[in-house]
């Protein structure tokens, strides 16, 4: 196992569809949010307590805890996102994620874990469409007043060569 | 993808400066301008190659820290070539070529590993830790068939792999191609030495993790990054804003004799807004009051070395930056990639002796580098841009004219006078 807590476990069939769906619904709106440049509404689909890290799978899989991205709390999260918005220096870029594969693992009344495949498209001005990253995420979902907040995001991305940097959060 | 592929409009080896020039003749004017074509040629690429990067040069390979047991090995680089970096079972470390002798198959697949011996995996042809030729298959050929098997007069210790010679200091690993190398010490020079070991001299690492990007820019851009203290107090929001490194703080560029390698120092003050008055602020676009943290413990200083600065970045030539950027630690490989690209790969480290808290005041604090970091990734995207001017117009030189005509150690920021220093050895290796 890559990352440890994060084990398929024993699901009922219907609890882990309709997990399924919730943790789907979630992904199109927290990628829709990135891929139109909403980093500030971005920042609240993390709770309070989060961690959020983004790290090659050769990091992942040796047990090494650096991230590309490595955040605790949402405060870390904000002020990446007020960084990258207003004080940060890189060239115009447009973002596009797709996520499949969206694979329940554990799914109770207030927490969900999953892991999902992800690829992170990127367009440079006169460039071509690349692939910037293909990666999964492996996430802990936890229930705050109806609706799914990030407890832990691990975005573990195959593509460990990155083309440059990577500007926008994954 | 990566700057091979991703440029559509003259991608590289479609500019004009690409090609050979009529002569390769520095600007009259000295060190004070430099040619395009430094950046942009093949030839002088090839020729950087053979002179630094195979040439009488100590290139960085490895810690230590990664390679502790025996039979531990890592796959590395010196210049473009590929070369294993592997510990025996005395504890003494080994660098070798990472091509098989008999028909050159790269036989080192794995980053990292542990094995007792090395396997070409095409014949079989096996090596140990040291390099040397341990087995032929069928070396005596198949009994009673003619002309089966090596001649008799083949020598396995004549066919081992291609070795470099290995220096090491306070647990990092440099290899050469130049068996008559000098010392590491004295190719480092004493300035050099001294920042050198206030990170590393009795410490145990514990390595943090790996970053890895190819960044489209030539090779030396990224030494004159880090020699060229005017663009940190200028391009980076967090250097300056937080006091990191900004004009008017306690800071120095140390250079060593030779001119070659580089310190770039600075103190953090306590407070920046009483080392920055309002004159220094307005020329510095970066510098931004707006920039508040919600969680500032990540730029946090937990003193932890006998240094009067808290920001060191060593530039050690041809290819190693040393890191030590508050308490974020780390070292850079550069690995030259053709004139218009080079690979960096990031090694992130802590000590032994840190507590639970301190490696995650690290890992926080690591967002500051590397291709995601707030410092990082706007020196990727400069260097990026910079590599694209050289390459796509027609002007044939750019300026250095900070600070005058000084070369070697400054103790202000607003100066190039270190890039000066590493163009006049770089000039006198490449016969320009």
């Amino acid at each position: 196992m890559m990352i440890p807590g994060y084990e398929q476990t024993a699901l009922d069939p219907r609890a882990a569809l309709e997990a399924r769906f919730e943790v789907e619904a979630f992904h199109a709106s927290y990628c829709h949010m990135l891929d139109t440049g909403d980093l500030v509404n971005w920042v609240d689909f993390f709770d309070e307590e989060c961690t959020y890290v983004v790290t090659g799978r050769e990091n992942a899989e040796a047990g090494l805890p650096v991230g590309l991205i490595y955040a605790e709390g949402r405060g870390m999260i904000r002020d990446r996102a007020y960084a990258v918005k207003h004080t940060q220096m890189y060239a115009p870029r447009y973002m596009m994620h797709t996520v499949s594969n969206v694979l329940v693992l554990r799914a109770s009344a207030d927490e969900i874990r999953s892991v999902s495949n992800y690829l992170l498209l990127q367009t440079l001005v006169e460039g071509r469409t690349t692939i910037h990253q293909a990666g999964r995420y492996y996430d802990t979902f936890v229930r705050r007043a109806g609706a799914l907040l990030i407890r832990e995001r691990r975005c573990v991305y195959d593509s460990d060569l990155i083309a440059n940097d990577l500007v926008f959060p994954v | 993808m990566f700057s091979t592929t991703d440029t559509v409009i003259h991608p590289p080896g479609t500019a004009t400066k690409e090609r050979e020039p009529a002569t390769y003749v520095w600007p009259a004017a000295g060190l004070t301008e430099v040619p395009d074509w430094i950046y942009t040629s093949q030839v002088i690429y090839d020729r950087e190659v053979e002179r630094i990067f195979h040439g009488s040069t100590w290139n960085y390979v490895a810690l230590e820290a990664e390679i502790p047991k025996a039979n531990d090995f890592v796959r590395s680089w010196i210049g473009p070539t590929p070369v294993v970096v592997a510990r025996d079972a005395d504890g003494s470390v080994h660098v070798f070529e990472n091509r098989c002798a008999h028909r050159g198959v790269e036989f080192c697949r794995h980053s990292r590993g542990n094995n007792a011996e090395f396997v070409c995996p095409y014949h079989q042809w096996t090596y140990d830790m040291r390099g040397d030729l341990q087995g032929v298959p069928f070396r005596r050929g198949m009994k009673g068939e003619a002309d089966s098997g090596m001649p008799r007069d083949f020598n396995p210790a004549q066919h081992g792999l291609h070795k470099m010679k290995v220096a090491r200091r306070h647990g990092v690993v440099f290899a050469s191609f130049d068996h008559d190398m000098e010392p590491l010490e004295t190719y480092l020079g004493e300035e050099i030495v001294h920042d050198f070991d206030v990170l590393f001299k009795g410490r145990q690492l514990r390595i943090l993790g790996y970053y890895r990007n190819e960044l489209p820019g030539n090779w030396k851009l990224y030494h004159e990054n880090l020699k060229d203290p005017y663009h940190a107090t200028l391009l980076h929001s967090f250097l300056v804003t937080f006091g990191l490194m900004v004009a008017g703080s306690k800071s120095a560029m140390i250079a060593d004799p030779s001119g070659r390698h580089g310190t770039m120092a600075s103190a953090k003050p306590a407070d920046v807004t009483k080392v920055v008055d309002a004159s220094t602020a307005s020329q510095m676009r970066a510098y931004r009051t707006d920039l508040k943290l919600e969680d500032p413990r990540f730029i946090d200083f937990v003193p932890e070395f006998d240094s009067p600065w808290t920001v060191t970045m060593q530039t050690i030539w041809p290819n190693l930056i040393v890191q030590r950027e508050l308490n974020t630690l780390g070292v850079r490989q550069i690995v030259p990639n053709g004139p218009n690209s080079m690979i960096m790969n990031w090694t992130m480290f802590g000590f032994d002796t840190d507590t639970e808290e301190m490696t995650r005041h690290r890992l926080r604090q690591g967002n500051l580098m590397g291709p995601a970091g707030f410092l990082g990734l706007e020196d990727n995207e400069a260097i990026k841009f910079l590599q694209e001017g050289v390459r796509r117009s027609p002007t044939e030189v750019g300026i250095l004219k900070l600070g005058g005509t000084t070369e070697g150690t400054a103790t202000t920021l607003v100066t190039e006078s270190a890039i000066r220093s590493m163009y006049r050895q770089y000039r006198e290796v490449m016969g320009l």
